[in-house]
């Protein structure tokens, strides 16, 4: 694992609901956890940016792209499984 | 031009037509309109064409733009794979009346919890809205199924997916993979109730022949024809139904008679053929039939009337000699676009294909008379419900425009009987005309006689007729002899004129008299 990459995420979401703000909050935390600081997290909301959603040709909401380090990652679902979302972000020692 | 052949109900659901050739019959109008329609099949049977070619039909014909979603190809691979259809979607795309969803994924998303499909709606929602599409396709539901193994949350969504879909006014088909052409409807089980309708295209193999059909397996609130119904897909034109049962039996009926060909011919007839009628000839390998076609084809162009042969026995050179062989010049009449021949090789199509194919040089050259020799020939090549199929399919095309034509059939067996054919056909065609060899006293002789015409009277001799290089010679009827018909002939003794027991010289030389 390079630590000196800065791990950029954009996280896609379909307006306020409950649920968005479920995994919103679930994700941080395991960012918090983890990479403490040292991450930028975008939020999109694809119900106020449509265009979004077409140019990652997304399908499902969540949606969580990690644009860096490359290669580029995508999770859906809420973050609930956070053993599962560790998995894919490599971020398991 | 266009004929309907169904009667919109009242309060039956409006449908949108799809524009496919024959579908639109046994759909009773098309698919139901702003409802969802799922399009099952195993794989390469055709759904995708189909689905695209509802989009591209509804641009060109009827002015409704179209948004395709593929989770399976990336739209690139799409556009270029129905290029050969004349689908110039790229064109469209410009135009503004064409737009890809693509959910095409290359690698398989990981999934951490609930999550809904949302994202894809407000997609489609935003597509619909860019082109003002009134048609959706989307292909195919068993992709997206695969993609997101979760059964419990993937169905969930799906069924909010199709019911949101309902609410945006426009009519949607979604196509989703068989695992057999017999069996569960769909792969995943899920896919047909989140549709209103279903249609099942199949793609079977019947006695070594493809065969490919289309069934309507429910429409809800609609009418529509039962049963599965044949079509092909060809290059230009995309999928085209080929059955033609949903047909009225509503062509006039004429009384005007057109000449055989040959004078004595047009006399056993009562006059010659009737107008728009098919007569059919039978007869054994050699005893004339395809000299009787060439009579037919002669007398056409002598009659100042366009005519065109489908041959699938010989090719265009020897047809051309044959026929000099008994003096008609075919290579002039076809100079003066009077007649035009077609010489095709029976196994380079097959029958749906050749139905098409004969259909559109009908079209094209436009005909008052056709011949078709032989049939026989088709008929080796393909499933005894296929031939039936053509064989109704192309009388009821030749029927409506109204085209005299002469179809020819081999007998099976040199001198027996045999069967007229196996196709049922005899009860299709208005006329049959029998071309027997009989062995009369060490000879062997030919005779002609007319089993059936339609709406005529006709003489119920049999003939003896020879055939030399001025072509066909009708003589007298055979007189003392029996049998002809069951291949048996057998001669008795009475009644000769001068009461001679002569021979068969002699007896011709009566004939002839």
């Amino acid at each position: 694992m390079n630590m000196n990459k800065r791990y950029i995420f954009k996280l896609f979401i379909y307006g306020q609901s409950d649920d968005c703000k479920t995994a919103i909050k679930n994700f941080i935390s395991i960012c918090n956890e983890k990479l403490h600081s040292d991450y930028d997290l975008k939020v999109v909301d694809i119900k106020e940016e449509p265009e979004e959603a077409e140019e990652e040709r997304l399908i499902a909401v969540p949606t969580l792209i990690r644009q860096s380090p490359t290669p580029e990652r995508r999770i859906i679902g809420n973050f609930q499984d956070k053993e599962k979302v560790l998995a894919a972000l490599d971020l398991t020692e | 031009m266009e004929r309907t052949y169904f009667s919109a109900a009242e309060n039956e659901v409006k449908k949108v037509k799809t524009h496919i050739e024959g579908f639109d019959q046994i759909s009773r109008g098309g698919i139901p309109y702003h409802r969802n329609t799922l399009i099952a099949g195993t794989s390469g049977c055709g759904k995708t064409i189909f689905a695209m070619q509802f989009l591209a039909n509804g641009i060109t014909c009827d002015n409704e733009n179209a948004v395709f979603v593929t989770f399976e190809e990336p739209p690139d691979n799409i556009v270029e794979n129905v290029r050969s259809f004349n689908w110039d979607i790229r064109k469209w795309m410009d135009e503004g009346k064409f737009a890809f969803i693509d959910a095409s994924v290359s690698q398989e998303p990981i999934q951490t919890g609930e999550y809904s499909l949302i994202a894809l709606l407000a997609r489609i929602e935003n597509a619909i809205k860019k082109v003002k599409a009134s048609r959706v396709a989307i292909d195919s539901l068993g992709s997206l199924l695969y993609q997101f193994q979760n059964d419990k949350i993937i169905r969930r969504e799906l069924i909010i997916l199709a019911n949101r879909l309902k609410q945006l006014n426009v009519t949607v088909v979604m196509t989703a993979e068989r695992t057999n052409e017999y069996g569960e409807v769909s792969r995943y089980g899920i896919e047909e109730f989140v549709s209103d309708n279903v249609i099942i295209l199949r793609n079977n193999t019947i006695e070594e022949k493809r065969r490919r059909t289309v069934e309507i397996l429910k429409y809800r609130g609609a009418f529509h024809q039962k049963g599965e119904y044949p079509f092909t897909i060809l290059p230009r034109k995309g999928i085209v139904g080929t059955s033609l049962t949903t047909l009225k039996m509503n062509q006039p009926v004429s009384v005007k008679r057109i000449t055989s060909g040959d004078k004595k011919l047009d006399r056993m007839c009562n006059g010659g053929f009737l107008s728009g009628s098919i007569v059919l000839i039978s007869g054994a390998t050699g005893t004339g039939k395809t000299l009787l076609v060439t009579e037919f084809l002669k007398g056409g162009v002598e009659s100042d009337e366009k005519s065109l042969l489908f041959a699938f026995e010989e090719s265009k050179e020897q047809i051309v000699r044959n026929a000099s062989g008994w003096n008609v010049d075919f290579n002039e009449m076809e100079k003066g676009n009077k007649l035009k021949i077609i010489a095709l090789y029976p196994e380079v199509l097959n029958l749906e294909e050749h139905l098409i194919e004969i259909k559109t040089h009908i079209e094209n050259f436009n005909p008052q008379r056709i011949a078709i020799d032989s049939l026989s020939a088709l008929e080796r090549m393909s499933s005894s419900t296929s031939i039936t199929e053509f064989v109704i399919g192309l009388t009821s095309f030749i029927k409506e425009k109204q085209i005299s034509a002469m179809i020819t059939i081999s007998a099976p067996t040199i001198m027996g009987a045999g069967t007229i054919t196996s196709a049922h056909i005899s009860t299709i065609t208005d006329s049959i005309i029998l071309l027997r060899y009989l062995e009369h006293r060490g000879c062997v002789k030919r005779g002609i006689t007319i089993l059936k015409m339609r709406g005529s009277f006709h003489d119920r001799e049999i003939r003896e007729f020879s055939i030399d290089n001025k072509g066909i010679h009708i003589k007298k009827p055979f007189k003392n002899i029996q049998g002809i018909l069951s291949g048996h002939p057998v001669e008795y003794m009475y009644d000769v004129i001068g009461g001679v027991n002569g021979s068969s010289k002699d007896l011709s030389e009566l004939l002839d008299a």
